[in-house]
């Protein structure tokens, strides 16, 4: 079985400090790690190949940088890491980003499953998984908590909705965007980080896979940011003093009024 | 910027090319072309005779560019459940009703599923103009795969010029699916909307946690597309008998991938973290998970839906579902009481959202507090139960 996972750097969430003044996070000296969300992809992809046999190769695209990504995924058992990097491929939105993930899938050839995290934690859309299913015209499944039964055809997975699960059977190949319930990533062993140190990350560019110059990067991309601007924030900030029963009931009267 | 040329005008005189100071112009057979050096300095506008050269603006030329196309027309998804429209769509009804005022389209409504047709006129009571309603067995639940085949031939027959969708589980699904197979743009979890000058729709969403808005267009593309936060908007008033247009579409041959086994409602602790308007959480504050029930008594006393931090998803004290923040779910109700939730980042971008937050934490340099409408410095266990009985004697 050869299972496939989308993953992306990101600045790391946890180092980002909300400035008290402005009300913006603090970017500056923030490392950039992979995405949280993709820890459970690559963990699940690692299990599967575990129990099963088969292959994990590990894709991102993004800047040169971004192979750091790929190595870490290596150092957790991936087998092999690809990097889509070039400016072409720069400016893409979503439907662009999911274009260029979908050529290079077809470059790997005799995929089985692709596994994505729920969503990015920088740009937190979490359409890239679905788009990425929609160009290759296989099926996807969101939000997935567990699979549940796999072979080399088919695939029933539990997925989280609003108000409970769904149990759900797709033929595969498919795409799944995974939920942290799914499994608890593991840590890089040392041998594998030698492994990493040592490996080849393989850099395609638009002509690797075949790409439509038209349909990758900002060319590619229908959606432009327009503007950005500070939210606007009422918070009165106001610190109710006193007795446990007082600060209560003062809080009681401000909520009644809302 | 860029030089158009009413040929129908021009007398091919040859002034354009003999003022032009960049030597950009030369006369072809049907009016003056222009090659490179081009400068869209105007002074060509400027010597005609015939007023048969002109300049046109970005807007102007999107605007040309719709006129060429039929798009027309402002939809919603109305996403229902065991025959219920989500609380979403309404409010999304509120909002497409203001931008297809503002554009002179019809707002019209897609509903999908089995046996709904009592929805047709509930829609239309909440003021759409069109519904296009599409029964069968087989739409009977939400299903990724034949709800997005139906949705991409209705929008190909139909082209609407805007198209939203409520930012529900299956709603974030199903749009990328459908955006993708359209080519046509598609923007995530909007908590706002305007039109531009050129009539594009301008699409504001929170970026990096909420500590950021960003402002989207999709200028060349038709529909297009975005998928709605829920609890932002107001649902418009019922108006009923009120009357509209129900028209029932002929559904295309569908190709199903998907087989769904069974459905489950899950047990949950009070309503849908998403659909509430307060949402009650705790924190490894609490200390343990017996204190975690005085959260839940709370949210009982509120009528609130149960949030958590993960550290007290981690220690098994609630379920995954009740997560609040980065790895669980985003919330923005009305009101947001955190309870022994210290305020990581991680949290924060869940939450900050939310019209009224309280924060209530033994530490006084407790993040939250940052972020707090009102913060309460003391300990939880001893507020919550004051805070019960406060609202139980009034």
């Amino acid at each position: 079985m050869h299972i496939v996972v989308c993953i992306k750097q990101v600045p790391d969430p946890s180092q980002a400090r909300i400035d008290r003044e402005t009300g913006m996070v603090i970017r500056e000296g923030v490392d950039k790690i992979t995405n949280p969300f993709d820890l459970y992809a690559l963990e699940e992809a690692l299990r599967l190949k575990e129990a099963q046999g088969g292959k994990v190769t590990a894709l991102s695209m993004g800047p040169p940088a971004a192979a750091e990504v790929l190595r870490d995924a290596i150092a957790m058992g991936v087998d092999h890491g690809v990097l889509l990097s070039a400016r072409g491929f720069a400016g893409a939105d979503t439907l662009a980003t999911s274009y260029t993930l979908a050529q290079a899938i077809r470059r790997l050839a005799d995929v089985h499953l692709i596994i994505c995290g729920k969503q990015a934690a920088d740009g937190d859309t979490a359409q890239v998984g679905p788009g990425l299913a929609a160009n290759l015209d296989i099926p996807h499944i969101t939000q997935v908590r567990k699979i549940a039964q796999i072979t080399k055809e088919s695939l029933q997975v539990e997925r989280l909705t609003d108000t409970g699960y769904e149990a759900i059977e797709v033929n595969l190949p498919a795409v799944i965007t995974v939920v942290k319930e799914i499994n608890e990533p593991r840590l890089p062993g040392l041998r594998g980080m030698m492994r990493a140190k040592k490996a080849e990350i393989q850099v395609w560019g638009p002509e690797e896979i075949d790409a439509d110059e038209t349909r990758i990067g900002l060319k590619g991309s229908p959606t432009q940011v327009w503007r950005t601007f500070e939210p606007e924030i009422h918070r009165k900030g106001e610190m109710l003093t006193g007795t446990p029963s007082e600060q209560a009931a003062a809080l009681w009267e401000r909520l009644r009024a809302l | 910027m860029e030089i158009r040329v009413r040929t129908d005008d021009c007398t091919i005189c040859g002034v354009c090319a003999q003022e032009c100071p960049f030597g950009s112009i030369s006369m072809g057979e049907v009016g003056p072309e222009f090659d490179e050096s081009c400068t869209l300095c105007g002074v060509c506008v400027e010597s005609c005779p015939a007023e048969a050269i002109y300049m046109v603006g970005e807007a102007e030329k999107i605007l040309e560019e719709r006129d060429s196309s039929k798009s027309r027309g402002v939809w919603v998804f109305a996403e229902q459940r065991a025959g219920h429209l989500q609380g979403v769509v309404l409010e999304l009804l509120n909002e497409g009703k203001n931008i297809a005022t503002q554009l002179g389209e019809p707002l019209a409504c897609v509903l999908l599923g089995d046996e709904i047709e009592h929805l047709s006129q509930e829609l239309i009571e909440y003021g759409v103009d069109q519904v296009y309603l599409a029964e069968a067995p087989e739409l009977k639940d939400y299903r990724d795969d034949l709800y997005a085949q139906v949705l991409e031939h209705l929008v190909g027959k139909y082209q609407p010029t805007i198209f939203l969708i409520g930012g529900t589980t299956n709603g974030r699904s199903l749009a990328p699916r459908v955006a993708t197979g359209l080519r046509t743009g598609l923007t995530a979890d909007c908590t706002g909307f305007a039109l531009d000058e050129a009539g594009n729709l301008l699409q504001t969403r929170p970026a990096f946690g909420g500590n950021l808005m960003a402002t989207i267009r999709c200028p060349h593309h038709r529909p297009q597309m975005a998928t709605v936060r829920p609890k932002v908007f107001e649902a418009p008033t019922r108006q009923p008998g009120r009357s509209g247009e129900e028209i029932r579409v002929e559904l295309p041959p569908l190709k199903p991938w998907a087989h769904i086994l069974e459905i489950v409602d899950e047990e949950s602790l009070g309503p849908n973290l998403g659909e509430a308007n307060v949402v009650v959480a705790g924190g490894r504050g609490l200390g343990s998970a017996e204190k975690f029930r005085l959260v839940e008594d709370l949210a009982r006393a509120v009528g609130g839906a149960v949030g958590a931090s993960r550290a007290v998803v981690d220690a098994g004290w609630v379920s995954y579902p009740h997560q609040v923040g980065q790895t669980g779910r985003t919330v923005a109700p009305k009101l947001y009481i955190a309870c022994g939730i210290s305020g990581a980042i991680q949290h924060l971008v869940g939450m900050q959202s939310a019209e009224t937050i309280v924060a209530i934490n033994r530490d006084p340099d407790a993040p939250i507090f940052s972020v707090a409408t009102y913060g309460i410095v003391g300990e939880v266990e001893e507020i919550i139960p004051a805070l019960i009985r406060e609202i139980k004697s009034r």
